[in-house]
């Protein structure tokens, strides 16, 4: 009874007399019903913006939808699993264009999420240290962070241009690095400048993270080290990085899937048709949705990009989380 | 832990969750137009002059005699190009529209099997005067052979090749060429010291297809057979892919640079005096806002490959223009009408017209003294004789798209130093045919 106790003395506080009225447990009924009240605006706007399209999303994977039918799609015909036959099948052109894609995809996520991380944390445990100037560098540090995207990477389109951009000035015209001035756009350079916009656009993030992390550890423990005679690299290898692990496990994750299902970057830097050696798979199932008109095959793509997404994340929390337990005993 | 693990999860939702609803959709609600709000008009206009603040200072004046004779307020809105087609969709999807729209010429036939545009049947056409007051070309790219047409045609535009008369005449060069083999010759005296012959816009794809177009039809081959299938490899079309490609390719009489063009680049390097030729498209009224003076340039019609320009296998243009549609689901049917019919009167035709350096579609319009300068001389006798219409069929958007990336792609081999042979355009238009939809 002694958890009732305080919540029935707030009830006959109640200068309404209503609370005399309530059924037998109204204390409980309040403690336990108040947190699902609140959650309640939530859930509903959850269940409207998220859940109601994606079930929308997965009923039009199952129909055949082009121009004919999508000013009226309820009424297009059903196909079965004819548009995920279409995707999954690799030796004909559409499945065999979307593996290429979602390959493409793999590397250039494994790539700008490692250097994302890397970089933020090299820069992260840098400005530990106190030194002039480290509150403005750390504000420069987030600048890519905080600029709108379109507007950065427009400016990194004029960079890349051929003829009269930046970086091939500063490659071939200054350092004379290449032999012509290269193309970055176009061709299977553009791999390589989706993955500068990206990583430029990605660490000041996995920077901020971590250097929250950081500011977790209790300065004891490097005291303790170094009276041990724990050198730095000791100190990063035994101390900061096992401490930052529950940090990095999200960090690392929120980063994989911001990066594989990025469409701004390539949108904004190839246009609709990206060359192929860096055509990502948001941006192709936007071209089959939006471009070739075939609302069906693009939805049945990605709900099979959810799907993948779905178990990479579920493998990797749990083998996080099985590591942690064995850390933590 | 526990709250990591929550947020972990929970950042996970979320980010999945958009993954599938970028797809999701509504319904519309079908039906079609009334008179329920007879007041006013939304009009989406599509950008053709220099900004979308040079189109909204030719255009208000103009909406504003229209509100004075009819009393019905136009809201305006200038939508850009790229932005244009995925505006129509969404409102096809959505039923909310503007009530009267311009749509690109060439997308007719594709919008039209949406069921989202108005049909031009007798009796609409008799509501603004007749399908007889425009010229047939034009009204060849307003929707599907057989069908009632999807929109009409509110300026008519025709390739020609734009030539810098200061450079001609440096490299003693006294005439435009006439055929390809002309211009490849004179091409290659004017590609030194850093200028180059010929423009181009190699990672457009639209732009891509108007010349693919025009070079298979000079081939005597299309992109599609008579009953609206996609046929992109047959030896016509290869050999007229490959031959425009090779301008950059083999002939090397376009920058490499020109490769990665898509923003009209080609347009300004022309002004600039970088290149001494440009295949476009009405480009008068661009030229003259990037301060390059009329008497600077001459206007030819764009070469062929033996003889005089004409019809079949002398087409030397596609009709390109933009033509102006009614929203089935607008709200004001009767007031649409009247704004259609105000906008292709003969004094409107002759005013907008003007300003974007373009040929009225219609014809009394057309017979007008304004439209007899050199420039225009050029293009409404391409419009007449030479100009063909892209293929209306439904998949005409897919085939801007794929075989327009192919031809990218292809001129992206070229700018890198591959070599572009007739088996490698063969296999890229390959491609391209399979990636469009299975009928």
């Amino acid at each position: 009874m002694t958890t009732t106790a305080p919540a029935e003395a707030a009830v006959y506080k109640s200068p309404s007399g209503a609370a005399k009225r309530t059924p037998r447990h109204p204390g409980r009924i309040r403690r336990i019903g108040l947190p699902y009240l609140l959650l309640l605006p939530a859930l509903l706007l959850e269940l409207l913006v998220h859940l109601v399209p994606m079930v929308i999303g997965i009923v039009m994977s199952f129909k055949e939808l082009t121009q004919f039918y999508i000013r009226d799609w309820g009424t297009a015909p059903w196909a079965g699993i004819s548009n995920y036959k279409v995707s999954v099948d690799f030796d004909a052109p559409v499945g065999e264009a979307l593996l290429h894609s979602f390959l493409v995809t793999v590397a250039f996520t494994l790539v700008s999420v490692g250097l994302c991380w890397l970089i933020g944390t090299a820069a992260a445990i840098f400005m530990q240290g106190t030194f002039r100037g480290r509150g403005l560098l750390r504000a420069l540090f987030l600048v890519p962070y905080a600029l709108p995207v379109y507007a950065a990477v427009i400016t990194w389109v004029f960079m890349f241009q051929h003829d009269n951009g930046l970086v091939n000035h500063v490659l071939h015209d200054q350092l004379h690095l290449t032999d012509k001035p290269s193309f970055w756009l176009i061709g299977d350079n553009s791999f390589v400048a989706l993955l500068t916009v990206s990583v430029w656009k990605g660490w000041p993030f996995a920077f901020l993270i971590v250097m929250a992390g950081l500011q977790n550890i209790p300065g004891e423990l490097y005291e303790a080290a170094a009276l041990d005679g724990a050198g730095m690299w000791q100190q990063l290898r035994r101390i900061t990085l096992p401490s930052l692990r529950p940090v990095n496990q999200v960090l690392v994750l929120v980063l994989f899937l911001w990066t594989f299902n990025d469409f701004n970057t390539p949108y904004v830097l190839f246009g609709k048709s990206a060359p192929e050696a860096a055509d990502l798979i948001s941006v192709h199932i936007y071209q089959a949705s939006f471009v070739t008109w075939n609302f069906g095959t693009g939805s049945a793509m990605s709900v099979l990009l959810l799907l993948f997404l779905l178990v990479v994340t579920g493998v990797y929390l749990l083998l996080t989380s099985r590591g942690r337990k064995t850390a933590d005993v | 832990m526990h709250r990591i693990r929550a947020a972990a999860a929970g950042a996970v939702t979320v980010s999945l969750l958009t993954a599938v609803t970028a797809c999701g959709g509504g319904s519309s609600t079908g039906g079609g137009g009334s008179n329920d709000s007879p007041k006013t008009l939304t009009y989406w206009a599509s950008n053709q002059g220099a900004s979308i603040e040079v189109d909204k200072k030719v255009l208000q004046p103009e909406l504003d005699k229209f509100e004075k004779q009819t009393g019905i307020k136009v809201k305006l809105e200038v939508v850009p190009w790229s932005d244009l087609l995925n505006r129509i969709l969404t409102a096809t999807t959505s039923g909310q529209g503007p009530d009267v729209l311009n749509i690109g010429n060439t997308w007719s036939a594709s919008l039209q099997a949406t069921g989202a545009l108005l049909p031009w049947d007798a009796d609409n056409f008799a509501k603004i005067g007749g399908k007889d007051r425009f010229v047939d070309s034009a009204l060849g790219s307003t929707g599907a052979p057989g069908k009632d047409p999807a929109a009409v045609p509110l300026y008519s535009m025709a390739y020609a090749l734009y030539y810098n008369k200061k450079m001609f005449a440096d490299a003693g060069i006294s005439q435009p060429p006439t055929t390809w083999d002309e211009l490849v010759a004179d091409g290659k005296k004017l590609s030194k010291g850093g200028k180059w012959g010929l423009g181009a816009e190699g990672a457009n794809p639209s732009e891509n297809i108007h010349h693919a177009f025009v070079f298979a039809k000079q081939h005597g081959a299309d992109f599609f057979t008579a009953d609206g299938k996609p046929d992109f490899t047959g030896d016509g079309v290869v050999a007229a892919v490959k031959q425009y490609v090779d301008l950059m390719a083999t002939d090397k009489i376009i920058a490499p640079g020109n490769a990665e063009y898509a923003q009209n680049q080609s347009v300004s390097d022309f002004a600039k005096g970088t290149n001494a030729m440009l295949l476009w498209q009405s480009a008068s009224a661009n030229l003259a806002s990037q301060g390059m003076s009329a008497d600077a340039y001459g206007i030819a019609p764009v070469p062929v490959q033996s003889g005089a320009p004409g019809t079949g296998k002398q087409v030397d243009s596609m009709v390109a223009g933009i033509n102006l549609a009614v929203f089935k689901n607008t709200h004001n049917l009767d007031g649409a009408m009247k704004f259609v019919k105000f906008m292709t009167s003969d004094a409107e035709q002759k005013t907008l017209n003007t300003e974007y350096s373009s040929i009225p579609p219609v014809k009394t319009a057309q017979a007008d003294s304004v439209f007899n300068t050199p420039a225009n001389a050029v293009l409404k006798d391409t419009l007449a004789k030479s100009a063909a219409a892209l293929p209306q069929v439904a998949d005409e958007s897919q085939f801007e798209t794929a075989v327009g990336t192919a031809i990218k792609d292809l001129f992206a081999d070229a700018a890198a130093g591959r070599a572009v042979t007739t088996d490698s355009v063969k296999a890229a238009l390959e491609k391209a045919q399979q990636q469009m939809p299975a009928k």
